[in-house]
Protein backbone atom coordinates (compact mmCIF):
# COMPACT_ATOMS: atom_id res chain seq x y z
CA UNK A 1 0.00 0.00 0.00
CA UNK A 2 2.62 2.52 1.11
CA UNK A 3 4.81 1.26 -1.72
CA UNK A 4 2.24 2.17 -4.41
CA UNK A 5 1.71 5.58 -2.85
CA UNK A 6 5.48 6.07 -2.68
CA UNK A 7 5.75 5.24 -6.35
CA UNK A 8 2.82 7.39 -7.41
CA UNK A 9 3.76 10.37 -5.22
CA UNK A 10 5.87 12.23 -7.82
CA UNK A 11 3.02 12.00 -10.35
CA UNK A 12 0.40 13.05 -7.86
CA UNK A 13 2.44 16.07 -6.82
CA UNK A 14 3.24 17.13 -10.38
CA UNK A 15 -0.35 16.79 -11.54
CA UNK A 16 -1.53 18.55 -8.39
CA UNK A 17 0.79 21.48 -9.07
CA UNK A 18 -0.53 21.85 -12.61
CA UNK A 19 -4.13 21.55 -11.38
CA UNK A 20 -3.60 24.37 -8.86
CA UNK A 21 -1.90 26.48 -11.55
CA UNK A 22 -4.77 25.91 -13.98
CA UNK A 23 -7.39 26.63 -11.31
CA UNK A 24 -5.61 29.82 -10.21
CA UNK A 25 -5.41 31.12 -13.79
CA UNK A 26 -9.12 30.54 -14.34
CA UNK A 27 -10.27 31.64 -10.91
CA UNK A 28 -8.39 34.94 -10.85
CA UNK A 29 -8.79 35.44 -14.57
CA UNK A 30 -5.08 35.96 -15.07
CA UNK A 31 -4.06 37.47 -18.37
CA UNK A 32 -2.45 34.98 -20.74
CA UNK A 33 0.32 37.47 -21.30
CA UNK A 34 1.28 37.43 -17.61
CA UNK A 35 0.94 33.72 -16.88
CA UNK A 36 -0.58 31.30 -19.38
CA UNK A 37 -2.54 28.38 -17.91
CA UNK A 38 -1.12 24.86 -18.42
CA UNK A 39 -3.87 24.06 -20.90
CA UNK A 40 -2.83 27.06 -23.02
CA UNK A 41 0.81 26.00 -22.79
CA UNK A 42 -0.01 22.46 -23.89
CA UNK A 43 -1.99 23.90 -26.76
CA UNK A 44 1.03 25.98 -27.78
CA UNK A 45 3.28 22.94 -27.46
CA UNK A 46 1.05 21.01 -29.85
CA UNK A 47 0.70 23.87 -32.29
CA UNK A 48 4.42 24.70 -32.38
CA UNK A 49 5.71 21.16 -32.01
CA UNK A 50 7.93 21.46 -35.06
CA UNK A 51 10.05 24.48 -34.01
CA UNK A 52 10.05 23.14 -30.44
CA UNK A 53 11.45 19.81 -31.59
CA UNK A 54 13.99 21.41 -33.91
CA UNK A 55 15.28 23.91 -31.35
CA UNK A 56 14.95 21.39 -28.52
CA UNK A 57 17.23 19.09 -30.44
CA UNK A 58 19.82 21.84 -30.89
CA UNK A 59 19.77 22.60 -27.18
CA UNK A 60 20.02 18.92 -26.32
CA UNK A 61 23.04 18.25 -28.49
CA UNK A 62 24.94 21.41 -27.56
CA UNK A 63 24.28 20.61 -23.90
CA UNK A 64 25.43 17.02 -24.29
CA UNK A 65 28.51 18.10 -26.24
CA UNK A 66 29.47 20.58 -23.53
CA UNK A 67 28.68 18.02 -20.86
CA UNK A 68 30.79 15.40 -22.63
CA UNK A 69 33.74 17.79 -22.65
CA UNK A 70 33.12 18.54 -18.98
CA UNK A 71 33.10 14.84 -18.10
CA UNK A 72 36.39 14.04 -19.80
CA UNK A 73 38.13 17.21 -18.70
CA UNK A 74 36.61 17.12 -15.20
CA UNK A 75 37.56 13.49 -14.68
CA UNK A 76 41.13 14.07 -15.83
CA UNK A 77 41.58 17.23 -13.76
CA UNK A 78 39.89 15.58 -10.76
CA UNK A 79 42.30 12.64 -10.91
CA UNK A 80 45.23 15.02 -11.19
CA UNK A 81 44.09 17.21 -8.30
CA UNK A 82 43.23 14.21 -6.12
CA UNK A 83 46.57 12.61 -6.92
CA UNK A 84 48.86 15.11 -5.32
CA UNK A 85 48.44 17.52 -2.45
CA UNK A 86 50.73 20.04 -4.12
CA UNK A 87 48.65 20.20 -7.29
CA UNK A 88 45.54 20.38 -5.13
CA UNK A 89 46.88 23.33 -3.16
CA UNK A 90 48.15 25.08 -6.25
CA UNK A 91 45.05 24.66 -8.39
CA UNK A 92 42.32 25.03 -5.82
CA UNK A 93 42.31 28.85 -5.50
CA UNK A 94 42.42 29.16 -9.28
CA UNK A 95 39.46 26.85 -9.68
CA UNK A 96 37.47 28.59 -6.95
CA UNK A 97 38.12 31.93 -8.63
CA UNK A 98 37.15 30.54 -11.99
CA UNK A 99 34.01 28.94 -10.65
CA UNK A 100 32.85 32.15 -8.98
CA UNK A 101 32.85 34.06 -12.28
CA UNK A 102 29.25 34.24 -13.55
CA UNK A 103 29.34 32.33 -16.82
CA UNK A 104 26.91 34.81 -18.41
CA UNK A 105 29.78 37.29 -18.35
CA UNK A 106 31.94 34.96 -20.42
CA UNK A 107 29.45 34.50 -23.25
CA UNK A 108 30.23 37.84 -24.99
CA UNK A 109 33.91 36.93 -25.02
CA UNK A 110 33.10 33.55 -26.51
CA UNK A 111 30.99 35.22 -29.17
CA UNK A 112 33.92 37.46 -30.13
CA UNK A 113 36.15 34.42 -30.35
CA UNK A 114 33.85 31.92 -32.03
CA UNK A 115 31.00 33.96 -33.49
CA UNK A 116 27.30 33.53 -32.88
CA UNK A 117 26.09 29.93 -32.95
CA UNK A 118 26.49 26.62 -31.26
CA UNK A 119 30.15 26.81 -30.25
CA UNK A 120 29.66 29.41 -27.48
CA UNK A 121 26.72 27.36 -26.16
CA UNK A 122 28.81 24.20 -26.03
CA UNK A 123 31.66 25.99 -24.30
CA UNK A 124 29.39 27.71 -21.79
CA UNK A 125 27.76 24.37 -20.96
CA UNK A 126 31.23 22.91 -20.49
CA UNK A 127 32.53 25.78 -18.35
CA UNK A 128 29.59 25.72 -15.99
CA UNK A 129 29.41 21.95 -15.49
CA UNK A 130 32.99 20.72 -15.12
CA UNK A 131 33.59 22.12 -11.66
CA UNK A 132 31.36 19.77 -9.62
CA UNK A 133 32.91 16.81 -11.44
CA UNK A 134 36.46 17.92 -10.58
CA UNK A 135 35.63 18.57 -6.94
CA UNK A 136 33.81 15.28 -6.49
CA UNK A 137 36.45 13.11 -8.13
CA UNK A 138 39.21 14.86 -6.18
CA UNK A 139 37.30 14.42 -2.92
CA UNK A 140 36.81 10.72 -3.60
CA UNK A 141 40.53 10.26 -4.14
CA UNK A 142 41.65 12.46 -1.27
CA UNK A 143 39.55 10.69 1.33
CA UNK A 144 41.11 7.21 1.08
CA UNK A 145 41.24 5.73 4.58
CA UNK A 146 44.84 6.18 5.80
CA UNK A 147 44.81 2.66 7.21
CA UNK A 148 43.91 1.19 3.83
CA UNK A 149 46.81 3.11 2.37
CA UNK A 150 49.09 1.71 5.09
CA UNK A 151 47.95 -1.84 4.34
CA UNK A 152 48.82 -1.40 0.67
CA UNK A 153 52.07 0.47 1.20
CA UNK A 154 53.27 -2.20 3.61
CA UNK A 155 52.77 -4.64 0.72
CA UNK A 156 55.03 -2.52 -1.46
CA UNK A 157 52.30 -0.78 -3.45
CA UNK A 158 53.25 2.45 -5.19
CA UNK A 159 51.05 5.49 -5.63
CA UNK A 160 49.70 4.21 -8.95
CA UNK A 161 48.70 0.86 -7.42
CA UNK A 162 46.90 2.62 -4.59
CA UNK A 163 45.05 4.86 -7.04
CA UNK A 164 44.04 1.99 -9.32
CA UNK A 165 43.04 -0.47 -6.61
CA UNK A 166 41.46 1.88 -4.10
CA UNK A 167 41.36 5.54 -5.11
CA UNK A 168 39.60 5.35 -8.45
CA UNK A 169 36.97 2.72 -7.58
CA UNK A 170 36.32 4.64 -4.38
CA UNK A 171 35.89 7.92 -6.29
CA UNK A 172 33.35 6.42 -8.70
CA UNK A 173 30.25 6.99 -6.53
CA UNK A 174 31.33 10.63 -6.15
CA UNK A 175 31.89 10.87 -9.90
CA UNK A 176 28.55 9.39 -10.91
CA UNK A 177 26.80 11.45 -8.25
CA UNK A 178 28.33 14.62 -9.69
CA UNK A 179 27.09 13.78 -13.20
CA UNK A 180 23.51 14.40 -12.10
CA UNK A 181 24.44 17.88 -10.91
CA UNK A 182 26.65 18.58 -13.91
CA UNK A 183 24.03 17.70 -16.53
CA UNK A 184 21.47 20.12 -15.06
CA UNK A 185 24.13 22.84 -14.89
CA UNK A 186 25.08 22.13 -18.51
CA UNK A 187 21.51 22.95 -19.56
CA UNK A 188 21.76 26.25 -17.69
CA UNK A 189 24.97 27.04 -19.56
CA UNK A 190 23.78 26.25 -23.06
CA UNK A 191 20.43 28.03 -22.62
CA UNK A 192 22.09 31.15 -21.17
CA UNK A 193 24.37 31.29 -24.17
CA UNK A 194 21.51 30.68 -26.63
CA UNK A 195 19.52 33.46 -25.01
CA UNK A 196 22.34 35.96 -25.42
CA UNK A 197 23.82 35.09 -28.79
CA UNK A 198 22.47 32.36 -31.00
CA UNK A 199 20.21 31.62 -33.92
CA UNK A 200 18.90 28.25 -32.77
CA UNK A 201 18.02 26.40 -29.60
CA UNK A 202 15.31 26.68 -26.98
CA UNK A 203 16.93 29.76 -25.41
CA UNK A 204 16.84 31.50 -28.79
CA UNK A 205 13.26 30.35 -29.41
CA UNK A 206 12.10 31.73 -26.07
CA UNK A 207 13.84 35.09 -26.60
CA UNK A 208 12.23 35.39 -30.02
CA UNK A 209 8.79 34.37 -28.73
CA UNK A 210 9.16 36.82 -25.85
CA UNK A 211 9.94 39.75 -28.12
CA UNK A 212 6.88 38.80 -30.23
CA UNK A 213 4.73 38.71 -27.06
CA UNK A 214 3.93 35.02 -27.61
CA UNK A 215 3.92 34.13 -23.93
CA UNK A 216 2.37 30.64 -24.34
CA UNK A 217 5.26 29.74 -26.66
CA UNK A 218 7.81 31.05 -24.13
CA UNK A 219 6.29 28.79 -21.53
CA UNK A 220 6.12 25.92 -23.99
CA UNK A 221 9.87 26.37 -24.45
CA UNK A 222 10.36 26.28 -20.70
CA UNK A 223 8.32 23.11 -20.55
CA UNK A 224 10.45 21.50 -23.25
CA UNK A 225 13.57 22.46 -21.26
CA UNK A 226 12.14 20.94 -18.11
CA UNK A 227 11.35 17.72 -19.95
CA UNK A 228 14.87 17.48 -21.37
CA UNK A 229 16.39 18.28 -17.98
CA UNK A 230 14.37 15.67 -16.14
CA UNK A 231 15.01 13.03 -18.80
CA UNK A 232 18.78 13.57 -18.68
CA UNK A 233 18.81 13.63 -14.90
CA UNK A 234 16.94 10.32 -14.87
CA UNK A 235 19.44 8.80 -17.31
CA UNK A 236 22.40 9.72 -15.11
CA UNK A 237 20.65 8.77 -11.88
CA UNK A 238 19.97 5.33 -13.38
CA UNK A 239 23.58 5.09 -14.57
CA UNK A 240 24.77 5.94 -11.06
CA UNK A 241 22.62 3.22 -9.50
CA UNK A 242 23.84 0.71 -12.03
CA UNK A 243 27.55 1.51 -11.81
CA UNK A 244 27.97 2.08 -8.09
CA UNK A 245 25.09 0.26 -6.44
CA UNK A 246 27.52 -1.06 -3.84
CA UNK A 247 27.93 2.41 -2.38
CA UNK A 248 24.20 2.76 -1.78
CA UNK A 249 23.78 -0.72 -0.41
CA UNK A 250 26.86 -0.64 1.79
CA UNK A 251 25.76 2.51 3.55
CA UNK A 252 22.32 0.99 4.14
CA UNK A 253 23.55 -2.28 5.60
CA UNK A 254 23.75 -2.65 9.34
CA UNK A 255 27.20 -4.21 9.24
CA UNK A 256 28.55 -1.01 7.74
CA UNK B 1 63.61 -10.89 12.86
CA UNK B 2 62.87 -7.38 14.17
CA UNK B 3 65.29 -5.20 16.05
CA UNK B 4 64.57 -1.60 17.02
CA UNK B 5 67.76 0.11 18.18
CA UNK B 6 67.21 3.15 20.40
CA UNK B 7 64.58 4.69 18.16
CA UNK B 8 63.43 8.28 18.60
CA UNK B 9 60.66 9.68 16.48
CA UNK B 10 59.56 13.30 16.60
CA UNK B 11 57.09 14.88 14.23
CA UNK B 12 56.20 18.53 13.82
CA UNK B 13 52.70 19.76 14.68
CA UNK B 14 51.16 23.20 15.04
CA UNK B 15 52.14 23.18 18.71
CA UNK B 16 55.78 22.38 18.08
CA UNK B 17 57.54 19.05 17.81
CA UNK B 18 55.92 16.07 19.47
CA UNK B 19 58.14 13.22 20.50
CA UNK B 20 56.12 10.06 19.96
CA UNK B 21 58.74 7.55 21.06
CA UNK B 22 62.15 8.03 22.67
CA UNK B 23 64.94 5.46 23.02
CA UNK B 24 62.61 2.67 22.01
CA UNK B 25 64.33 -0.69 21.80
CA UNK B 26 62.67 -3.96 20.98
CA UNK B 27 63.71 -7.43 19.88
CA UNK B 28 61.43 -9.97 18.26
CA UNK B 29 62.75 -13.34 17.13
CA UNK B 30 61.65 -15.12 13.98
CA UNK B 31 58.41 -17.00 14.48
CA UNK B 32 57.78 -15.27 17.78
CA UNK B 33 54.46 -13.83 18.86
CA UNK B 34 55.14 -10.45 20.46
CA UNK B 35 52.50 -8.30 22.10
CA UNK B 36 52.93 -4.61 22.86
CA UNK B 37 50.78 -3.10 25.59
CA UNK B 38 50.73 0.32 27.15
CA UNK B 39 48.62 3.28 28.16
CA UNK B 40 46.73 5.04 25.40
CA UNK B 41 48.78 7.49 23.35
CA UNK B 42 52.06 5.77 24.17
CA UNK B 43 53.05 5.38 20.54
CA UNK B 44 51.92 1.80 19.95
CA UNK B 45 50.62 2.60 16.50
CA UNK B 46 53.79 4.58 15.77
CA UNK B 47 55.71 1.42 16.57
CA UNK B 48 53.67 -0.41 13.91
CA UNK B 49 54.54 2.19 11.31
CA UNK B 50 58.21 2.21 12.29
CA UNK B 51 58.56 -1.55 11.94
CA UNK B 52 56.81 -1.65 8.56
CA UNK B 53 58.90 1.25 7.29
CA UNK B 54 55.92 3.54 6.74
CA UNK B 55 57.62 6.24 8.82
CA UNK B 56 61.32 6.81 9.27
CA UNK B 57 62.80 7.24 12.75
CA UNK B 58 64.36 10.58 13.61
CA UNK B 59 67.15 8.75 15.40
CA UNK B 60 68.09 5.10 15.68
CA UNK B 61 67.78 2.13 13.37
CA UNK B 62 65.08 -0.39 12.48
CA UNK B 63 66.37 -3.77 11.39
CA UNK B 64 64.05 -6.37 9.89
CA UNK B 65 65.37 -9.65 8.54
CA UNK B 66 68.98 -8.41 8.99
CA UNK B 67 68.37 -5.40 6.74
CA UNK B 68 68.06 -1.81 7.82
CA UNK B 69 64.57 -0.59 6.97
CA UNK B 70 64.62 2.43 4.68
CA UNK B 71 61.16 2.35 3.11
CA UNK B 72 57.97 0.31 3.22
CA UNK B 73 58.74 -3.34 3.88
CA UNK B 74 56.83 -5.02 1.05
CA UNK B 75 56.49 -8.26 3.01
CA UNK B 76 54.28 -7.39 5.92
CA UNK B 77 50.64 -8.25 6.36
CA UNK B 78 48.64 -5.76 8.37
CA UNK B 79 45.25 -5.70 10.05
CA UNK B 80 43.63 -2.92 12.03
CA UNK B 81 40.75 -2.36 14.41
CA UNK B 82 38.65 -1.43 11.39
CA UNK B 83 38.52 -4.32 8.93
CA UNK B 84 38.98 -1.90 6.00
CA UNK B 85 37.37 -4.17 3.44
CA UNK B 86 36.83 -2.60 0.03
CA UNK B 87 33.03 -2.49 -0.39
CA UNK B 88 33.07 -2.86 -4.18
CA UNK B 89 34.95 -6.14 -4.00
CA UNK B 90 33.58 -9.48 -2.90
CA UNK B 91 35.20 -11.08 0.15
CA UNK B 92 37.23 -13.31 -2.15
CA UNK B 93 38.53 -10.38 -4.20
CA UNK B 94 39.34 -8.49 -1.01
CA UNK B 95 41.41 -11.40 0.23
CA UNK B 96 43.16 -11.68 -3.16
CA UNK B 97 44.14 -7.99 -3.13
CA UNK B 98 47.69 -8.46 -1.75
CA UNK B 99 48.43 -10.98 -4.50
CA UNK B 100 47.66 -8.28 -7.06
CA UNK B 101 50.40 -6.15 -5.50
CA UNK B 102 53.15 -8.31 -4.02
CA UNK B 103 55.71 -9.92 -6.29
CA UNK B 104 56.10 -12.69 -7.43
CA UNK B 105 52.33 -13.24 -7.30
CA UNK B 106 51.57 -10.00 -9.07
CA UNK B 107 53.12 -10.90 -12.42
CA UNK B 108 51.55 -14.34 -12.38
CA UNK B 109 48.16 -13.21 -11.18
CA UNK B 110 46.35 -13.80 -14.47
CA UNK B 111 47.80 -17.25 -15.20
CA UNK B 112 47.59 -18.59 -11.69
CA UNK B 113 44.36 -16.99 -10.61
CA UNK B 114 42.62 -20.36 -10.19
CA UNK B 115 45.24 -21.64 -7.76
CA UNK B 116 45.20 -18.32 -5.87
CA UNK B 117 41.43 -18.51 -5.55
CA UNK B 118 41.82 -22.03 -4.19
CA UNK B 119 44.34 -20.77 -1.66
CA UNK B 120 42.07 -17.92 -0.61
CA UNK B 121 39.11 -20.28 -0.24
CA UNK B 122 41.19 -22.61 1.92
CA UNK B 123 42.26 -19.70 4.11
CA UNK B 124 38.68 -18.46 4.41
CA UNK B 125 37.56 -21.97 5.35
CA UNK B 126 40.20 -22.11 8.09
CA UNK B 127 38.71 -19.02 9.74
CA UNK B 128 35.17 -20.36 9.42
CA UNK B 129 34.13 -18.35 6.38
CA UNK B 130 33.62 -21.16 3.87
CA UNK B 131 30.76 -20.33 1.54
CA UNK B 132 31.05 -16.59 2.15
CA UNK B 133 33.63 -15.79 -0.49
CA UNK B 134 31.15 -14.31 -2.96
CA UNK B 135 29.39 -12.15 -0.39
CA UNK B 136 30.19 -8.48 -0.12
CA UNK B 137 31.80 -7.18 3.08
CA UNK B 138 28.77 -5.09 3.96
CA UNK B 139 26.64 -8.22 3.97
CA UNK B 140 28.66 -9.61 6.89
CA UNK B 141 28.96 -8.87 10.60
CA UNK B 142 31.94 -7.02 12.08
CA UNK B 143 33.46 -10.25 13.37
CA UNK B 144 33.22 -11.91 9.96
CA UNK B 145 34.79 -8.88 8.28
CA UNK B 146 37.66 -9.04 10.75
CA UNK B 147 38.19 -12.72 9.95
CA UNK B 148 38.35 -11.83 6.28
CA UNK B 149 40.76 -9.01 7.12
CA UNK B 150 43.06 -11.54 8.80
CA UNK B 151 42.90 -13.70 5.67
CA UNK B 152 43.83 -10.71 3.54
CA UNK B 153 46.80 -10.02 5.81
CA UNK B 154 48.01 -13.61 5.46
CA UNK B 155 47.19 -14.61 1.87
CA UNK B 156 50.68 -13.82 0.56
CA UNK B 157 52.20 -15.83 3.42
CA UNK B 158 54.11 -12.89 4.85
CA UNK B 159 57.00 -13.50 7.19
CA UNK B 160 55.62 -10.76 9.40
CA UNK B 161 52.09 -10.01 10.58
CA UNK B 162 51.42 -6.63 12.16
CA UNK B 163 48.18 -6.28 14.11
CA UNK B 164 46.95 -2.97 15.52
CA UNK B 165 44.17 -3.72 18.03
CA UNK B 166 42.47 -5.96 15.50
CA UNK B 167 39.79 -7.24 17.87
CA UNK B 168 39.09 -4.07 19.86
CA UNK B 169 35.78 -3.30 18.15
CA UNK B 170 34.30 -6.77 18.64
CA UNK B 171 32.13 -8.16 21.40
CA UNK B 172 33.76 -10.34 24.04
CA UNK B 173 32.63 -13.69 22.64
CA UNK B 174 33.62 -12.94 19.06
CA UNK B 175 36.93 -11.60 20.31
CA UNK B 176 37.77 -14.84 22.14
CA UNK B 177 36.73 -16.81 19.08
CA UNK B 178 39.11 -14.80 16.93
CA UNK B 179 41.94 -15.20 19.45
CA UNK B 180 41.64 -18.92 18.80
CA UNK B 181 41.49 -18.36 15.03
CA UNK B 182 44.68 -16.32 15.20
CA UNK B 183 46.35 -18.84 17.56
CA UNK B 184 45.61 -21.71 15.18
CA UNK B 185 46.85 -19.83 12.14
CA UNK B 186 50.03 -18.87 13.91
CA UNK B 187 50.63 -22.44 15.10
CA UNK B 188 50.12 -23.68 11.58
CA UNK B 189 52.02 -21.07 9.54
CA UNK B 190 54.74 -20.01 12.01
CA UNK B 191 55.00 -16.35 10.98
CA UNK B 192 56.27 -13.58 13.24
CA UNK B 193 53.55 -11.50 14.86
CA UNK B 194 53.58 -8.08 16.47
CA UNK B 195 50.25 -7.47 18.16
CA UNK B 196 49.55 -4.01 19.50
CA UNK B 197 46.71 -4.13 22.00
CA UNK B 198 45.31 -2.61 25.14
CA UNK B 199 43.63 -5.86 26.12
CA UNK B 200 46.00 -7.45 28.64
CA UNK B 201 44.21 -10.80 28.60
CA UNK B 202 44.53 -10.90 24.84
CA UNK B 203 48.26 -10.25 25.12
CA UNK B 204 48.75 -12.84 27.85
CA UNK B 205 46.72 -15.49 26.04
CA UNK B 206 48.41 -15.15 22.66
CA UNK B 207 51.95 -13.87 23.10
CA UNK B 208 55.37 -15.35 23.82
CA UNK B 209 56.66 -12.02 25.06
CA UNK B 210 54.74 -8.99 26.26
CA UNK B 211 56.43 -5.61 25.94
CA UNK B 212 55.10 -2.88 28.23
CA UNK B 213 55.46 0.66 26.96
CA UNK B 214 55.66 3.84 28.98
CA UNK B 215 53.48 6.90 28.53
CA UNK B 216 54.50 9.34 25.78
CA UNK B 217 57.25 9.62 24.73
CA UNK B 218 56.97 5.86 24.57
CA UNK B 219 59.67 3.29 25.15
CA UNK B 220 59.64 -0.33 26.25
CA UNK B 221 60.10 -0.37 30.01
CA UNK B 222 59.55 -4.03 30.67
CA UNK B 223 59.51 -7.27 28.71
CA UNK B 224 57.67 -10.18 30.20
CA UNK B 225 58.08 -13.75 29.01
CA UNK B 226 54.85 -15.73 28.93
CA UNK B 227 55.63 -19.31 29.81
CA UNK B 228 52.25 -21.05 29.43
CA UNK B 229 52.41 -24.13 27.31
CA UNK B 230 51.40 -23.81 23.65
CA UNK B 231 48.97 -24.23 22.01
CA UNK B 232 46.96 -22.66 24.76
CA UNK B 233 43.36 -23.35 25.54
CA UNK B 234 40.96 -20.56 26.51
CA UNK B 235 40.73 -22.21 29.93
CA UNK B 236 44.24 -20.98 30.65
CA UNK B 237 42.73 -17.53 31.11
CA UNK B 238 41.04 -18.70 34.29
CA UNK B 239 44.10 -20.23 36.00
CA UNK B 240 45.76 -18.37 38.90
CA UNK B 241 49.15 -17.83 37.14
CA UNK B 242 47.36 -16.21 34.19
CA UNK B 243 45.33 -13.97 36.46
CA UNK B 244 48.52 -13.04 38.34
CA UNK B 245 50.27 -12.15 35.08
CA UNK B 246 47.42 -9.93 33.92
CA UNK B 247 47.30 -8.32 37.32
CA UNK B 248 51.02 -7.62 37.26
CA UNK B 249 50.80 -6.07 33.79
CA UNK B 250 47.90 -3.97 34.92
CA UNK B 251 49.93 -2.58 37.80
CA UNK B 252 52.86 -1.81 35.52
CA UNK B 253 50.63 0.20 33.24
CA UNK B 254 48.89 1.94 36.14
CA UNK B 255 52.34 3.03 37.35
CA UNK B 256 53.47 4.48 33.99
CA UNK B 257 50.17 6.27 33.62
CA UNK B 258 50.56 8.14 36.90
CA UNK B 259 54.29 8.82 36.64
Amino acid sequence: MTLTIDRLAPWIFTLGLFAIWEAACRLFNIDQFILPAPSVIVEAMVRYYKPLLRNGFVTLWTTLAGFGLAVSFGLALGLLVGWSRTIYRGLYPVMIGFNSIPKVAVVPILVVWFGIGEVPAIITAFLISFFPIVVNVATGLATIEPEMEDVLRALGANKLDIMLKVGIPRAMPYFFGSLKIAITLAFVGSVVSETIASNAGLGFLMTQAGSNFQMPLVFAGLMALAIEGIAMYAVFAALERRMTGWAVRSSQSAAG
Amino acid sequence: MIRLEAITLAYPTRHGDVVAVRDLSLDVKRGEFAAVVGPSGCGKSTLMKLVTGLVKPTKGRVVVDNHTVNGPLKIAGMAFQNANMLPWRSVLDNVLLPLEIVEPFRSQFRQKRASYVERAEALLTSVGLSGFSHRYPWEMSGGMQQRASLCRALIHEPALLMLDEPFAALDAFTREELWCVLRDMWQRLQFTVVLVTHDLREAAFLADHIHVMSARPGRVIKTKHVAFEKPRDLDVCYTPPFVDLVHELRQDIAEVRTS
